[in-house]
């Protein structure tokens, strides 16, 4: 009746893990309850479960990320601590246990915080600076957010139900085929990626179209922000290499349900084959991380320097030219594994390669703050943090790029430490400084600068005290996801590492009661013009937070920077009121949320072997696919009458603020 | 506005780059667009699939190879009727552009049971295959063949679901622009599938009769 599943499958006998899901329990069955009694659960519903808005899913996509972020960073402090005590002792992790933490650890950063993060910034984003109404799909949009809920949903259901795979974030072949690991872990893991990679499939393809078809007038490609060109690239890598992760995932949930052979020991499989594909996969994720970021710390450059982006040409050249080469690199994840000099040699040219146009980036980013008047505000310490940082991570990246190094280096903590230098420094810094920037865009007030900044530094320090003895260990020579030790040399490095792990514990705290004090500060840091920063591009010409049409009138684009020029020539002509008109925008769908709902059953089903449930799933995701087929009426039409109103008390706050600084 | 793009640009003009740009395409215009994306997409995961066949082709594992499994003439006939079934669902895109009821319907259906003949062909072919011992565990060689030609045979199968709902949709509704815009993307889906289905012929099925 419940295939594999019985109350042995719930771990009573470990404390950490029941301890840890039983309180998530009590929060989510507290919010919920909340919830309900409050009576938000109609709100909820209507604003934000069934919304199509894209600034709705960007916002649900970031707050995501932002959960998850404690449920890794839990992961994380907990292997500080435990590599700080375990020489010459066991520490309080059990082998078992601590390999599926640092399996969590990763699959949870990478999958379920940096993804959401920078796709839900730009979901949020990107319509807003292509002048236009929504995403290309709306509904797909939903489709895409809930499938990838889902897959969170089901990583964090292994931690009290069942375990979660202890193969590392990639779960490398034999030791994750069904002779080395029996158990549902990996299972938990390939099946909440197939979820939420469709998901992420779905936001690829709506992302790439919306970028490609839908830009207001006169936005042509040279003309968009920066930010829009790293999201076509980021899109167009994810729409490339998520079918690869599918498929080679599919192959290795057939060995493990089906006893096929793709990468078994026996019957002629081929584990190499697995490392290929998953690496064909998983470097161009490393740009799709890291594009956005690169697009978001052009725009906060740019606007908190007070100039246009130095170099526009040049960075959206170098943006392309990273989407196509982070193709061809790959096979330098696994240099020691027998490819052969005259292969290692390519690969490490190639990757050596890819460091030019990401150096031509940071050298834009500098002449573009040369002479600048330089704001130094949240957004842009962040920036200028994760200029010095990622250089330091770039290189330690090209150092291990040559195969003789890499053969001294591959599996040692220096490439765990390099691969965080990139990751923190990159992509994170980048989705934090994304999120000071927008913040006042998708809620209508600024966050407060003084634990913004405090939240940096601890950031900026904890980072570097705990990665740079990780660095150091790597060349004393410790390999990377060791339980315990007994080499007296590390030791010290480790109890360092372990100290900035508590720095960056200092930080998150900092951003949640920046988050707390912002929200009860509210009505003094209200953005009331919907151009908080002076900003340069089109997402800061409507109201904050914006109606949900986004703009009264469609902008019409005249150049590069295009609400510089239009605050510009408002300045010397005033502006004239346009002529409104209604506006018709997709209504809401709860498809999003019932796929999800099915496919969370169809998910943890195959993971426990329950047939039926299975079956009774794809039954009702197919009758939900028939539903949504059938209705007749997807929009409705907000009168001209409520679009002037809007604009017109968005018009006038900003002349306003020009008559005040006309007067002062 | 050809003079006008002559007049004023050199050099971004002629890259392509700068061209003057009008504002969002067309709903059709998007929804096919998008639907082109995920076809690319769709064609990345079965080339997968492709490699993992020719990497494994020859690992057979002591058991039966292609040479000795595949009936050429059985491949022929899925062929022709996988590729007549796309000229039906041709027929079916230029009866729904008359609006006509009558001959979308009938186009629709033989495109249908043309694709069922085809999926009943392969279901026999794989049934076969197992009951002599050369079902998908006996070699890594057969695993791939099974995974590659069987995720083609579960697109056909989701074509057919996705066919009957579009004859319901037409049949209750009519041809409504959004069921237009359906209609072209399910033709390009199942013509898509007829070119996947050529490079399985040639890969698999051909290629694979001489190892």
């Amino acid at each position: 009746m419940f295939g594999k599943l019985t109350w042995a499958a719930i771990p009573f006998n470990q404390p950490i893990p029941l301890a840890a899901g039983g309180v998530v329990l009590v929060v989510i069955l507290g919010v919920v309850a909340w919830v309900v009694l409050a009576g938000h659960l109609p709100y909820l519903w209507r604003e934000w479960i069934t919304s199509v808005d894209h600034k709705r899913i960007g916002v649900m996509y970031t707050l995501l990320a932002c959960v998850m972020l404690l449920r890794g960073f839990s992961d994380a402090i907990m292997m500080r601590a435990q590599q700080a005590v375990a020489f010459h002792s066991q520490g309080f992790l059990p082998p078992e246990h601590y390999n599926q933490i640092f399996s969590a650890h990763g699959t949870i950063m990478i999958f379920f915080v940096a993804m959401p993060f920078v796709i839900g910034l730009m979901n949020l984003v990107v319509p807003l600076q292509l002048g236009v109404r929504d995403v290309a799909f709306p509904t797909l949009n939903s489709v895409g957010f809930w499938l990838t809920a889902t897959g969170a949903l089901l990583v964090n259901v292994s931690l009290v139900v069942g375990e979660f795979a202890r193969t590392g974030w990639l779960p490398y072949p034999p030791l994750s085929e069904l002779t080395y690991s029996p158990g549902v872990g990996v299972d938990y893991y390939l099946w909440s990626l197939q979820i939420s990679g469709v998901g992420t499939l779905v936001a690829g393809i709506n992302l790439v179209t919306t970028v490609l078809k839908i830009r207001t007038r006169g936005m042509s490609y040279m003309r968009m922000p920066m930010f829009c060109w790293t999201t076509l690239a980021s899109n167009l890598l994810i729409v490339a290499a998520f079918p690869i992760l599918t498929a080679t995932l599919a192959m290795l949930i057939l060995d493990r349900y089906l006893g096929f052979h793709f990468f078994t020991n026996d019957g002629g499989g081929n584990v190499m084959m697995f490392m290929n594909l998953i690496w064909a996969w998983g470097h161009p994720e490393v740009y799709i991380l890291v594009l956005p970021a690169f697009g978001i710390f052009s725009e906060v450059v740019s606007t908190f320097s007070g100039k246009p982006l130095f170099g526009y040409r040049s960075m959206v050249l170098a943006t392309m030219a990273i989407c196509v080469i982070s193709f061809m690199v790959w096979l330098h994840h696994f240099f020691t594994m027998g490819a052969g000099p005259d292969v290692n040699a390519i690969f490490g040219i190639a990757s050596m390669i890819i460091a030019v146009p990401t150096g031509v980036k940071i050298y834009n980013w500098l002449f573009t703050m040369f002479a600048g008047r330089i704001r130094f505000t949240t957004p842009m310490m962040w920036s200028i943090g994760f200029m010095v940082t990622f250089i330091l991570g770039g290189l330690t990246g090209v150092l291990v790029a040559v195969p003789p190094a890499d053969f001294l280096l591959h599996n040692s903590l220096f490439l765990v430490a390099h691969f965080h230098n990139v990751i923190i420094g990159g992509v994170l810094f980048g989705a934090f400084a994304g999120y000071t920037y927008w913040f006042p865009k998708a809620f209508g007030f600024r966050l407060h600068e003084g634990w913004g900044i405090a939240s940096f530094w601890f950031w900026l320090i904890g980072f570097y005290v705990a990665f740079m003895p990780l660095y150091a260990v790597g060349f004393l020579g410790m390999t990377r996801r060791m339980q315990h030790y007994d080499v007296a040399a590390w030791k010290p490095w480790l109890d360092i590492a372990s100290i900035g792990a508590g720095l960056i514990l200092a930080g998150i705290i900092c951003q949640i009661v920046q988050l707390v004090v912002s929200i009860r500060d509210r009505e003094a840091l209200r953005d009331t013009t919907g151009d908080p920063w002076d900003g340069r591009s089109l997402e800061w010409a409507t109201a904050s937070p914006p109606p949900v049409f986004n703009f009264a009138v469609m902008p019409d684009v005249t150049g590069e920077d295009a609400y510089w020029a239009m605050k510009r020539r408002a300045r010397v002509e005033g502006a004239k009121e346009p002529e409104y008109k209604p506006i018709e925008m997709p209504r809401n769908s709860p498809t999003g949320f019932v796929c999800a709902f099915f496919a969370t059953f169809v998910g943890f089903a195959m993971i426990w072997h329950i047939w039926w449930i299975v079956i009774l799933g794809l039954i009702g995701a197919y009758a939900t696919f028939v539903v949504f087929a059938w209705r007749d009426h997807d929009e409705y039409e907000i009168p001209a009458d409520e679009v002037a109103r809007l604009d017109r008390a968005n018009l006038a706050a900003r002349r306003e603020l020009v008559t005040e600084a006309g007067s002062a | 506005m050809a003079a006008g793009a002559l007049a004023h640009g050199h050099d971004a003009d002629v890259i392509g780059l700068d061209a003057v740009h009008h504002g969002p395409a067309p709903k059709r215009i998007v929804t096919g667009f998008g639907f082109w994306i995920f076809l690319l997409s769709d064609m990345v995961m079965f080339s997968c699939f492709f490699a993992a066949y020719a990497v494994l082709l020859g690992q057979t594992a002591g058991g039966p190879s292609g040479a000795q499994l595949f009936n050429l003439g059985n491949v022929a006939i899925e062929t022709g009727c996988l590729l007549l079934s796309s000229f039906a669902c041709g027929m079916a895109s230029i009866a729904a552009e008359e609006r006509s009821h009558r001959w979308f319907q009938i186009a629709m259906a033989v495109t249908c049971v043309l694709g069922l003949a085809f999926l009943a062909i392969e279901f026999r072919e794989f049934a076969d295959l197992v009951a002599r011992g050369a079902g998908p565990s006996r070699s890594a060689f057969l695993s791939a063949f099974f995974t590659l030609v069987g995720c083609h045979g579960l697109h056909v199968s989701a074509g057919i679901l996705w066919l009957l709902t579009m004859m319901a949709q037409v049949f209750a509704k009519g041809f409504r622009a959004d069921i237009l815009r359906r209609l072209l993307c399910f033709a390009l889906f199942w013509h898509a599938l007829d070119i996947i289905w050529v490079a399985v012929f040639s890969v698999v099925y051909l290629l694979g009769s001489a190892v």
